[in-house]
């Protein structure tokens, strides 16, 4: 049975700006990790691999600089690490990037019989935790959201059981596969990469995947297939906040001074 | 007395042949280690012989120590009598007696005497262990009264005596000058009233004596901790000459194995140490975890490589362990006792024979790290955090430059700046050290020191995840800073922070980078000294300041005076110092990457350090390293102990340099 992990490089989050003139990301410098859910899939799927010894393939859609992301996810220990990528696959949306992902996974199923997709609950730059759901749309397989406990699975009466964590609340389902599972992040804790892991993964062969071997119409992937654009992208207006006091040499001076602003500005009732 | 020739000769051949044997045998298990050059600088080398072998300097400098001075003093000299003891008995009449006169009364004199001075240097030993042995000598796998501590002192007492016996005799039937030899002299007056052929029997019966003993206790030597007798004086020789003698680069390559995960992955001096340690206790006596009751124990850590190597055994020409070296029970190391090493260079400090404990422990670190990617689990973020973000915290490196985000900084160019400040990562994100580095700018600017930083260029030294095992990230780091400094022609380097220090100075002139690092105690000291700079008033708001010295700038860099010199021009009074100082120092449990781990074993370091610090009553404690900062920071405040506060030694001269008031 094979194992799919849907994982995607995005920026670095925490040191991304907001360009104020043209209302675009600033990427210049800015590193690439894998997003922080995506690392939590990956590590369920190389679970299964040691529990079930089933194989597993790591899947990101992508430019090519994307390669580092999956080499991560070779060092860690997956099987094959495919990168979905070809100049029709840009701008897409969260429809179009289901449809190249399935695709995939399709193809997949031809060589070696998905059990399960896994994907993090959400990415950290877009937020909007539709592509797990899409792809599971997509391919008919059975969805489960925001799994944080894998209770258990049967290889054998292909079931799996597991607990979502929603609002409030735990729900335990159990599900016939092959089945969707996205992800949150108290579901485990990521392992790190040997050193040895690591070095041979540097030759590993990452598996590059355009719509030559897709073969999707041009129209249903990249900005032609994503019926939703981005019409502004832009920070909230924030006043600069100032340092006062001497919070170190006078601390009581400066919660005074502090509270006097609070108090000032009506944020503080007496 | 001349013995039997037909049986003392094959006894005393047989002896020696075992001897070696045995010998060889167990050193020879030293080339199960990996190679490893001990022999460069040898004339450096063999001064250290002189001053810590022969000279005993380590020896003496802790209580007692003297004792044992004088016994290897005396066995150095009574090495010639006993070599012409062995050899007489196979050469009748060959020996010191063919000295000219003069000479060989001064020896049978020195003999004499000295075998009294030995004689009594044991009985005290055997008093000592009896009654006033300190916590330090027991341990799990032997105590002060072992049977093993009695069978040696006890052979070397008995040697003593039958050496008074046997020439007690020859005094009394006049084979020896009396007049030379008061001690033998004093027997022969006890033996007054023995008839001649009792005297001859006497002396036979004290010849064997002497003979067995020496043969029995020679044969004992390799199976015991006396055999450190044989390789101490080799092991002084191999000491680490690098500073901080903590680690050597690893080489990336497919197909290896990093770090040591079994006692062949490890160095054959590693191994060395093994047979060299005298089971004394001092590294447990000075070790952190074990004065706090962690899993670590140094001294058990030798053994345990020790006993790994001896219960192996061979398979055609490969070793093979009987059990990993890491893990639990006699002959493995534990994990937890692995991280529970804080580095600090207390144990290594304290050893009279330059046994490396510390080195080992972060040899084993880097196979639980880098082959196995078992580490304690908050290390996980740390090391994410370093490799994604160059920084333990994981902040966005963009917030480098925050600390100075209202004030004029210049960034550092070649020709512009003299120094660069290599502010660190303590310096730049952490709250209360960014205090330090804005007193510290206020004092490089009032001395009129030119200097720059790297801005949101500069990248994390490295320091925690090399000690943590991590080679393979800090190895790339290292390069990364390295390339840095090159292309910006950096040469002189101001830190705050004795890591940052060690790891620019020592670390990376492995990766050929030779910088002048200078710690900011040193440069301040030296400005203070020359008049460059002058404070407006002498600091009087600090009171009563007690010093404390950080491990990677006292023990692994040996900077003691300039932070003394600091507060005392600052203050006009040498700053309160600790009990346990200067090289004795002790850790604050921040060092080894123990910073970022969790002290779920036993009771707190820092809080053992502050509780040292309150009996002198102080009401500053002062520091020149962030991670002592933060440790007494908040040990003092669990002690609710507020009354006391922790500074820099940056902080008190910058008090100074506030206008009069």
């Amino acid at each position: 049975m094979l194992v799919v992990a849907c994982i995607k490089q995005v920026p670095d989050t925490t040191q991304v700006q907001i360009d104020p003139v043209t209302n675009t990301l600033v990427r210049e410098g800015i590193p690439f990790i894998v997003n922080p859910y995506d690392t939590h899939a990956l590590e369920e799927a190389l679970y299964f691999k040691d529990q079930f010894g089933f194989r597993v393939a790591a899947i990101s859609m992508g430019p090519p600089n994307a390669e580092a992301t999956l080499r991560k996810a070779l060092a860690l220990g997956v099987d094959d690490a495919i990168l979905l990528s070809d100049r029709c696959f840009g701008g897409a949306d969260t429809l179009a990037t289901s449809n190249v992902l399935s695709a995939a996974i399709l193809r997949l199923n031809q060589q070696e019989e998905v059990g399960v997709v896994l994907c993090g609950k959400q990415t950290i730059d877009g937020d909007t935790a539709q592509v797990g759901p899409g792809i599971a749309t997509r391919l008919g397989y059975t969805q489960l959201t925001l799994v944080d406990r894998i209770e258990s699975l049967d290889p054998v009466k292909k079931t799996i059981r597991v607990r979502r964590k929603l609002e409030g609340r735990y729900e335990i389902v159990e599900a016939p596969l092959p089945v969707m599972l996205t992800v949150v992040r108290e579901l485990n804790r990521p392992r790190y990469p040997t050193v040895p892991m690591r070095i041979d993964s540097a030759d590993a062969q990452v598996q590059v995947w355009d719509n030559t071997v897709l073969g999707l119409d041009v129209n249903s992937c990249g900005l032609k297939g994503s019926p939703t654009w981005v019409s502004r992208i832009f920070s909230p207006e924030r006043d600069k906040g100032e340092i006062i006091g001497d919070g170190f040499g006078d601390p009581v001076g400066t919660a005074k001074l502090l509270i006097h602003k609070l108090l000032s500005k009506d944020l503080l009732h007496a | 007395m001349t013995p039997d020739i037909y049986i003392y000769a094959p006894l005393l051949i047989a002896s020696l042949l075992i001897f070696s044997w045995s010998c060889y045998r167990r050193i020879s298990l030293v080339n199960v280690g990996r190679p490893e050059d001990r022999f460069r600088n040898p004339l450096q080398r063999l001064l250290g012989v002189f001053l810590y072998a022969i000279g005993q300097k380590r020896v003496i400098s802790r209580s007692f120590g003297l004792n044992h001075a004088v016994i290897f003093w005396a066995f150095a000299i009574l090495l010639i009598a006993n070599g012409e003891f062995l050899l007489a008995g196979l050469f009748p009449g060959v020996g010191l007696v063919l000295l000219p006169d003069p000479l060989h009364h001064a020896l049978l004199l020195a003999f004499d005497v000295v075998s009294l001075i030995a004689l009594s240097a044991v009985v005290l030993a055997a008093i000592r262990r009896i009654f006033f042995a300190p916590e330090y000598m027991a341990t799990s796998y032997t105590s002060p009264r072992s049977l093993e501590a009695f069978l040696i002192l006890g052979c070397i007492a008995l040697l003593m005596l039958a050496y008074f016996g046997l020439h007690g005799t020859m005094v009394a039937t006049g084979k020896a000058p009396g007049s030379h030899m008061p001690l033998s002299s004093l027997a022969a007056y006890a033996m007054a009233g023995v008839p001649a052929e009792g005297l001859q029997s006497l002396a036979a019966f004290f010849w064997w004596l002497h003979v067995i003993i020496l043969l029995l206790f020679m044969n004992y030597l390799p199976h015991s901790k006396h055999m450190h007798i044989l390789t101490a004086i080799p092991n002084c020789f191999f000491a680490g000459l690098d500073k901080p003698n903590t680690q050597s680069r690893e080489e990336f390559a497919k197909g290896e194995s990093f770090g040591a995960g079994s006692v062949d992955q490890l160095a054959w001096k590693d191994l060395f140490d093994g047979f060299s340690c005298t089971e004394c206790g001092r590294c447990q006596g000075v070790c952190p975890a074990v004065a706090t009751g962690k899993a670590l124990n140094p001294r058990q850590v030798i053994h345990d490589i020790k006993t790994n190597l001896l219960n192996g055994r061979f398979d055609q020409e490969t070793f093979k362990a009987d059990k990993p070296l890491i893990g639990d029970g006699e002959g493995s190391v534990s994990e937890d006792a692995i991280w529970s090493c804080t580095t600090c260079g207390a144990c290594m400090a304290a050893c009279p024979v330059f046994i490396e404990q510390m080195p080992k422990i972060v040899k084993m670190r880097r196979h639980l790290v880098q082959m196995k990617a078992r580490f304690p689990e908050e290390l996980l973020s740390l090391f994410e955090n370093m490799e994604g973000r160059s920084n333990p915290w994981g902040i966005a490196p963009t917030d480098r430059t925050k600390w100075y985000s209202t004030m004029a900084v210049k960034t550092f160019a070649a020709n512009e700046t003299e120094y660069l400040l290599y502010v660190g990562c303590a310096g730049s994100f952490d709250s209360r050290q960014k205090h330090v580095t804005v007193a510290l700018t206020t004092i490089l600017d009032a001395a009129g020191i030119s200097w720059g930083i790297l801005g949101k260029e500069e990248l994390c030294c490295g320091d925690s995840l090399r000690r943590l095992g991590n080679e393979y990230v800090f190895d790339r780091m290292a390069k990364q800073n390295v390339q840095l400094f090159k292309d910006k022609g950096v040469t002189k380097v101001i830190t705050q922070c004795p890591h940052c220090f060690t790891t620019l100075k020592n670390d990376y002139r492995q990766y050929g980078l030779e910088l002048e690092v200078i710690h900011h105690s040193e440069l301040i000291d030296k400005l203070l000294t020359s008049g460059e700079l002058k404070l407006n008033h002498q600091v009087a708001d600090f009171g009563r300041i007690v010093l404390h010295d950080s491990c990677y700038l006292g023990r692994h860099n040996d900077i003691y005076q300039p932070p003394r010199q600091v507060i005392a021009t600052a203050t006009g009074t040498a700053p309160i110092e600790f009990e346990r100082n200067q090289e004795n120092s002790f850790c604050c449990g921040a060092g080894g990457g123990r910073m970022w781990l969790e002290e779920q074993q036993g009771t707190r370091i820092n809080l053992n350090r502050i509780e040292e610090a309150l009996a002198n009553k102080p009401d500053t404690l002062c520091v020149s390293c962030p991670y002592c900062l933060t440790m007494f920071t908040d040990g003092l405040k669990d002690l609710q102990a507020d009354q006391t506060r922790v500074r820099d030694i940056a902080e008190v001269v910058a008090e100074g340099l506030r206008p009069e008031q």
